[in-house]
């Protein structure tokens, strides 16, 4: 493991098919990396490199500017506690502070199981939430410190598995184009003309 | 705690008996699936947009004057008129990022209704002539990824995406794209980086306005979900519809997310243009007061990036003609509120420091005076800085916006309004963003910094070195 | 013109209707449309500080340095001018109290990150950085909180180190990587304040191109490790030359300190080498500093090589020369070399010759083409470089001429043009190319005639302006084929013209001064057969040169006289009778022509090594010794002399040449266009392989080999095949095999290689291991090998 495999390869090419440049594909590319090892290997960026058309070194250029990959192993379970403004109002140092006592590390750490990291995140778009938190990218609204623990308990103890995958999956559902539904991505240089319901007529 | 599964309503999301326009199906369990969506007029409007000429259903859109609700509030229809006579292709980026701190919108309309954005996506590459959408969404939306990408398989196979949408000739393929984690990537710009596999480093405008060089250099139309979330109701209900909503200059709907210090926290649809930021903090039926009836000290009218109101600018409207002149903007309709008991050199670091940790890197001034300003006053707030740090956040925020920073009048400091916008020395509005919060806290609230550092003898403060 | 990069005049706007008149503080001034208001600026003379930007790369406009004010319709508005356009009637300040805060607000932000560790910094003393903030930057600091710390200069290639605690993050070097060489390994990573160049783990920033970057750092951030620490830029005594290590003839600074090279650096001339140098040429003044530079007159004495005086070893190679005329007369002595020198120094081997009527002459040595190249409708760089179809017929532009390989590569890139590639393997251009066929050596004919039926391509050339670049693409294989492809070429598209990449720095310029009567492999043989009487070897080393080691071994062996001018000692030389050092570059005046006949001047720097002369004195006094008068005493008078008598060199007038630092194009005189007779190539006769041979930028020869910095990056003998080729003989990636031609056979290692066509066999010219030279026969149309494992 390192490479893409096999399957992930063709998910790649499946993947890289929608775009009109194959460039284009190097998030989504990156994320599958992350989805199959955990974290972002130099050996997939090289291979994503590959597949898309460009040097490792910008492969790792784009994947280092983006706050969600990751270039070392983190733990099982990437917990981000947001601090931004509205978080900040409702109390997230607060939370802040007893996750870190509560899991024994400090922000970016992670435990020695394995099974956490903790991170101070901005602000995830649950402001009337707050505080709120990710696990895995997965929303925890309006956390109390008890609801904390009960959390951690309950992912330690695997109770959550069905709801929150182990980190590197994000999204559990993927777009499926069929063949015969797709209308097929092509190079702007391929395109000169308006397209056809471009004519002033309606196009039913 | 309240887990994301649960959805009797989106939590936060608060109905009332306002006209709705783009949450009209939110209070439904199902509301994401393809079913609920038909069996409430979904994909009608896509129908009747199909049965008439694109330039029409342009028309309409202009007609219709849908402000962006990104940010800019720049008028959708026109924004799609300034593509380039006769150069092809041209592109849909709908702007999925929502990042802007206290903005909390664009990700219900994924998770809530994913079907509707859709719809509203092919209206938009139908009327402007667009040859392939691309669908942002921020990357840390676990559940709004699976949900659009679960409606966008459905309408795939059911025929209102792809070939020949509706058995018509339009043909149009959505393409599901996500980031990964960076705020400024929502700048559309750097949007375009980000989508063409690079850092999201913005482009300079001008050269690159994206509705003449954008994606790949093509033309590309960059709209916000809820934008585009309007377009469907529209399309079935008519322009004098919609306009009949809010007034002539803000029609129709807006959603705004109030945070903070209030009773009812939450997500409300509200009449453009005409509700008071009194009605939305203070009105039973929105956020009902201040949280155990305290003061209100201030509130932050449009996103992180927006200077500070105070409770004397309670009574102005959701319009865009008055609160630019009263000093500040409505943004991407985020309200964030303080009350009395509110630090305020804390509360403004935490934005700053927002900021300044989600600088590209590419302009020295948001790059180097980020990182500047956040030290600095974290220092004050630390209770370690001095009065010449309070000068030299005065100082660095004029190396990034140069001339009067916008706030808000005072008549209780004797102080009259400086109107938006700013000038700045930067490529976007991050820069200026991580300045923001710190100009309007020491212009409002300057006595809290005082009296949190230790005075000593004025050190030299102009650039040149000189004393003053 | 100078390495400071402001935009060059050559882009000074034609007074056309592109032409638009602006207003810079008060002065109206004419630009260009389109143009970046700074570059309207640097015209004016209005300097506008700047890091990010440079002329020759695209805008970013990340620094925030340049910013200026535009009268808006609301009043100025602060706009960078390195990324706004000028508009008619639109008025610049650049000096309002505004800007100057703003220049100076930004410069105290770059400063606070900035390690203020000048006098330890190479750049100390030429930095845009430090020289701004002399002038208008902030007294002291304010900046009083820890600054980003990293470990201190890292290698990011052989050459380069980076310290990027000094960066300012301008984004020239990873633009000039990815934009203009193409090989973007340095790139920026992290985001934000962490921002920091670097390469991938374990993947250097191996570039021919990597010492651009150093050049155009505004800050000490990157650094050459030939230079780093040698001297302080106000001890670096400078002028301006041309770089001779390849025909491309690149403008250079030639800078030094207490007499000794300390480095070139590239200036932009705009027909040559827009600012950029190859890592070759920019780094081989080493070569010029080496200990091994002959110093002194050799002679041999009893079998040993002696150092003696300059007029004994002069009276020796003379009674040398006369005792060779004396036995077989003029026609027996021969003159192999003078390409390395100055046209100055071909002039006087020229004359030489003439005088004493010798005829065995030839400037190349079997690894070119016949001068009659030079017969056909001349092209320039830039009509190369702008015109709708390139046909490339000839070598790996990136191994042989670097600059040249940038010049078309942007022309591709751009899309100014389309490139047809027509070659034996794939080359550096091939994935830039339209258009790309393999041909396998010998069959070049039937390739362009088969190229030429495709409509598609038909159509492109029809399209507009045709250059065909035309070279030495395979050292074994006779130079008929190509010549004879380039006929074809010419006769099916008439108006083609032809830009002919002869590899030697100063060839064109031997040629035209009448240094190639003859040609190499018939002197060789002719040797062998007792012929050559005596043999004057010019800065020349047949048996590393010649692309048939044998031959050039036993002719060598069979000259009763050799007389070697040479900087080092080398294979040819070791058994010479005389051996005359000579000047190097950078110690010698003079005059060089480029491949597109391009005469610039070079400039003499430091004095030179020992005793040596320059080859055109040396000429000039063995003619005088040998009794054959030349009445030329300075390089002045053999610069005129030449003017009046070499047509082509007519127009460059030292006067003329004064007056125009990019140089003067010479004309070749039309030599009549025989119709070239081609043999048909061998028959396989269970050969395998058809043998391709061609140079890599780093090779054995001695501007590398002399170069401790460049010497570690020859690559090494192999035989290259295709992997399926590979496959088939069996052999593990890497193996030692047997290489087997009718010559021979040597042991050289075995790699697998994509980009060689299958049934041929590649290999790179003068590597330390093995000598590909000994399999090839010089005299054969084309060579095939055989290939056994061990
Ligand atoms: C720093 C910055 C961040 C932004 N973030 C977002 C965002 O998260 N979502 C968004 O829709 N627009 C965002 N915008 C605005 C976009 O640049 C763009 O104006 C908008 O997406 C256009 O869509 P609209 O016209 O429909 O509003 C941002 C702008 C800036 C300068
Ligand atoms: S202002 Fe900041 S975020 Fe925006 S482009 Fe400049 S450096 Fe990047
Ligand atoms: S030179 Fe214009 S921004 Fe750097």
């Amino acid at each position: 493991m390192a490479r893409l495999t096999e399957d992930n390869v063709r998910l790649a090419r499946e993947i890289i098919a929608r775009y009109p440049r194959s460039r284009s594909a190097t998030i989504p590319l990156l994320h599958l990396a992350q989805q199959q090892d955990g974290y972002v290997t130099n050996e997939a960026m090289a291979h994503i490199g590959e597949l898309v058309g460009a040097t490792s070194a910008e492969v790792y250029g784009t994947a280092s500017f983006y706050e969600m990959f990751k270039f070392e192993p983190v733990g099982k379970y990437l917990i981000n506690i947001c601090g931004t403004m509205s978080c900040a109002l409702m109390g997230a140092e607060e939370l802040i502070h007893h996750a870190e006592d509560r899991l024994g590390v400090k922000l970016g750490g992670t435990t020695a199981d394995g099974n956490f990291t903790l991170e101070r995140a901005e602000c995830q778009a649950a402001c009337t939430e707050a505080p709120c938190l990710q696990v895995n990218y997965r929303y925890r609204y309006r956390v109390t410190p008890a609801e904390f623990d009960g959390l951690v308990d309950d992912l330690a103890a695997g109770r959550l598995d069905a709801e929150i995958p182990a980190h590197g999956t994000v999204a559990r559902v993927r777009q499926r184009v069929t063949p015969d539904r797709m209308v097929g991505a092509v190079p702007p240089e391929d395109v000169t003309e308006a397209p056809v319901w471009m004519d002033g007529k309606a196009a039913l | 705690m309240s887990a994301q599964g649960s959805y009797a309503h989106a939590p936060g999301f608060f109905v009332g008996d306002r006209p709705r326009i783009v949450t009209s199906r939110f209070e439904y369990e199902d509301s994401h699936t393809l079913e609920r969506y038909l069996a409430t007029d979904g994909y009608q409007g896509l129908r009747r947009a199909l049965a008439r000429p694109a330039s029409e259903i342009h028309d309409d859109v202009k007609g219709a004057t849908v402000l962006g609700r990104g940010g800019a509030g720049f008028p959708a229809g026109t924004k799609w008129g300034l593509t380039p006579q006769g150069v092809f292709p041209r592109y849909l980026v709908v702007n999925g990022d929502e990042s802007e701190p206290g903005t909390y919108k664009d990700r219900l309309l994924m998770e809530r209704d994913p079907h509707q954005l859709i719809e509203g996506c092919l209206i938009a590459c139908y009327a402007a002539g667009l040859s392939q959408c691309f669908l942002y969404i921020r990357g840390e939306m676990a559940l709004a990824q699976e949900r659009v990408a679960a409606a966008l398989n459905e309408a795939y196979a059911a025929g209102y995406v792809g070939k020949n949408v509706l058995g018509s000739r339009f043909s149009i393929d959505i393409t599901l794209h996500w980031g990964a984690g960076a705020y400024v990537v929502g700048e559309e710009t750097a949007l375009i980086e980000s989508l063409e596999g690079n850092r999201g480093m913005p482009r300079l405008k001008p050269p690159y306005f994206p509705a003449a060089i954008g994606l790949y250099g093509q033309p590309t139309i960059v709209n916000n979900v809820e934008t585009l979330a309007n377009l469907p109701w529209i399309a079935r209900n008519g322009v004098a519809a919609y306009t009949a909503i809010g007034t002539a200059t803000s029609p129709g709907t807006r959603m705004v997310a109030v945070s903070g210090h209030v009773n009812r926290p939450g997500v409300y649809e509200i009449v453009n243009g005409t509700t008071t930021f009194r009605d939305l903090i203070y009105g039973d039926e929105f956020c009902g007061g201040i949280r155990n009836g305290n003061e209100l000290k201030a509130f932050v009218p449009g996103g992180g990036s927006a200077p500070w109101f105070t409770p004397e600018q309670l009574d102005l409207p959701f319009e865009a003609s008055q609160i630019g002149p009263a000093g500040s903007m409505l943004g991407s309709g985020a309200i964030m509120v303080m009350d009395h008991t509110t630090d305020i050199p804390r509360a403004a670091l935490t934005l700053t420091r927002f900021y300044a940790h989600e600088s590209c890197g590419k302009c020295t001034p948001c790059r180097e005076g980020g990182t500047w300003l956040e030290r600095i006053l974290s220092r004050i707030v630390d209770g370690k800085g001095t009065d010449a740090d309070i000068e030299q956040l005065f100082e660095v925020g004029e190396s990034i916006c140069p001339g009067a920073f916008p706030h808000a009048s005072s008549s209780k400091l004797g102080l009259s309004a400086t109107p938006f916008p700013y000038r700045m020395n930067t490529i976007c509005f991050v820069g200026p963003s991580a300045y923001a919060p710190i100009h309007s806290a020491l212009t409002l609230f300057r006595e809290e910094f005082e009296s949190r550092v230790t005075k000593r003898h004025r050190i030299p403060v102009t650039a040149s070195g000189a004393s003053s | 013109m100078s390495t400071t990069e402001t935009t060059p005049d050559e882009n000074l706007p034609p007074a056309d209707p592109n032409a638009v008149r602006i207003t810079i503080n008060g002065r109206e001034v004419e630009a260009r449309k389109g143009e970046w208001i700074i570059a309207a600026a640097d015209r004016s003379g209005d300097y506008i500080p700047r890091f990010c930007y440079h002329p020759r790369m695209n805008s970013v406009g990340m620094c925030r340095q340049c910013l200026v004010e535009v009268e808006g319709p609301r009043g100025p508005m602060m706009v960078v001018s390195c990324m706004t356009p000028v508009a008619d009637g639109q008025i610049v300040r650049t000096d309002t109290p505004q800007v100057k805060r703003a220049h100076e607000g930004i410069l105290e932000l770059l400063l606070a990150n900035h390690p203020l560790d000048c006098p330890v910094c190479d750049k100390g003393g030429e930095c845009p950085l430090q020289d701004q903030a002399f002038s208008h930057g902030p007294g002291e600091s304010r900046f009083i909180e820890e600054k980003r710390h990293y470990e201190k200069p890292i290698p990011i290639s052989d050459l380069v180190l980076l310290d990027r605690e000094r960066c300012i993050l301008c984004d020239r070097c990873t633009r000039f990587a990815d934009e203009v060489a193409g090989d973007a390994l340095i790139h920026f990573t992290s985001r934000g304040n962490n921002t920091q160049v670097l390469t991938f783990p374990d993947e250097p920033f191996s570039s021919y191109f990597s010492g651009n970057t150093v050049q155009i750092c505004p800050v000490g951030a990157l650094t050459a490790k030939p230079y780093r620490f040698k001297a302080r830029p106000w001890d670096l005594d400078k002028t301006e030359s041309t770089c001779t290590t390849c025909s491309v003839g690149c403008r250079i600074t030639v800078e030094s300190s207490r007499d000794q090279l300390l480095r070139y650096q590239g200036v932009d001339s705009d027909p040559v080498n827009w600012s950029w140098l190859c890592d070759k040429g920019r780094f081989n003044f080493e070569a010029v500093e080496s200990v091994d530079r002959l110093g002194e007159p050799l002679v041999s004495r009893d079998g040993t090589l002696t150092p003696v005086s300059w007029s004994v070893a002069m009276r020796q190679a003379a009674a040398l020369v006369s005792a060779a005329i004396a036995e077989g007369g003029a026609s027996s002595v021969a003159i192999l070399g003078g390409a390395r020198g100055t046209n100055e120094d071909a002039f006087a081997w020229a004359s030489f010759a003439r005088s004493l009527g010798v005829t065995l002459t030839d400037a190349q040595l079997a690894d070119g083409l016949p001068a009659s190249v030079f017969g056909y409708p001349q092209a320039t760089i830039d009509e190369a470089a702008s015109a709708k179809t390139v046909i490339l017929l000839g070598p790996d532009l990136k191994e042989e001429l670097p600059v040249l390989h940038l010049r078309l590569r942007d022309a591709a890139e751009k899309k100014r043009s389309r490139l047809v590639e027509l070659s034996p393997k794939e080359t550096g251009l091939t994935r830039y190319a339209w258009n790309s066929h393999l041909y396998e050596p010998g069959h070049q004919v039937d390739a362009v005639d088969a190229l030429l039926d495709d409509p598609k391509v038909a159509a492109q050339i029809a399209s507009g302006s045709v250059v065909v670049v035309v070279g030495r693409a395979n050292l074994a294989e006779a130079p008929e084929f190509t010549m004879a492809a380039l006929q074809r070429l010419t006769s099916r598209v008439p108006d083609a013209k032809v830009l002919p990449v002869l590899r030697r720095g100063n060839v064109r310029g031997a040629i035209h001064a009448g240094l190639s009567s003859s040609d190499a492999v018939g002197v060789l043989q002719a040797a062998t057969e007792g012929r050559v009487n005596c043999l004057i070897l010019v800065g020349a080393d047949p048996i590393a040169d010649v692309p048939d080691s044998d031959l050039a071994r036993r002719a060598m062996a069979a000259v009763p006289r050799l007389i070697s001018v040479d900087t080092f000692m080398t294979a040819s030389n070791q058994n010479a009778d005389v051996i005359l050092p000579a000047a190097a570059f950078a110690e010698k005046d003079g005059t060089t022509t480029n491949l597109e006949g391009r005469v610039t001047q070079l400039a003499r720097k430091v004095t030179v090594h020992g005793t040596a002369r320059p080859d055109w004195m040396i000429a000039v006094e063995l003619a005088d010794v040998s009794g054959a008068e030349l009445p030329i005493g300075s390089v002045h008078e053999v610069h005129d002399a030449m003017v009046r008598s070499v047509p082509e060199f007519a127009p460059v007038s030292r006067d003329a040449l004064r007056e125009r630092p990019d140089g003067i194009l010479v004309a070749a005189s039309r030599e009549s266009r025989h119709e070239i007779a081609t043999r048909t190539p061998n028959e396989r006769a269970g050969f395998a392989y058809r043998l391709v041979v061609s140079r890599k930028l780093y090779d054995g020869g001695r501007n590398v080999e002399k170069s401790p910095s460049l010497a570690g990056l020859a690559t090494g003998a192999a035989l290259h095949l295709h992997p399926l080729d590979l496959d088939r003989l069996g052999a593990p990636e890497g193996a030692q095999v047997k290489v087997i031609s009718d010559r021979t056979s040597i042991v050289m290692k075995v790699v697998s290689d994509p980009s060689v066509q299958r049934n041929t066999a590649w290999a790179p010219w003068n590597q330390p291991g093995a000598n590909i030279g000994e399999l090839i026969d010089a005299t054969r149309p084309v060579n095939d090998v055989r290939v056994e494992t061990l």
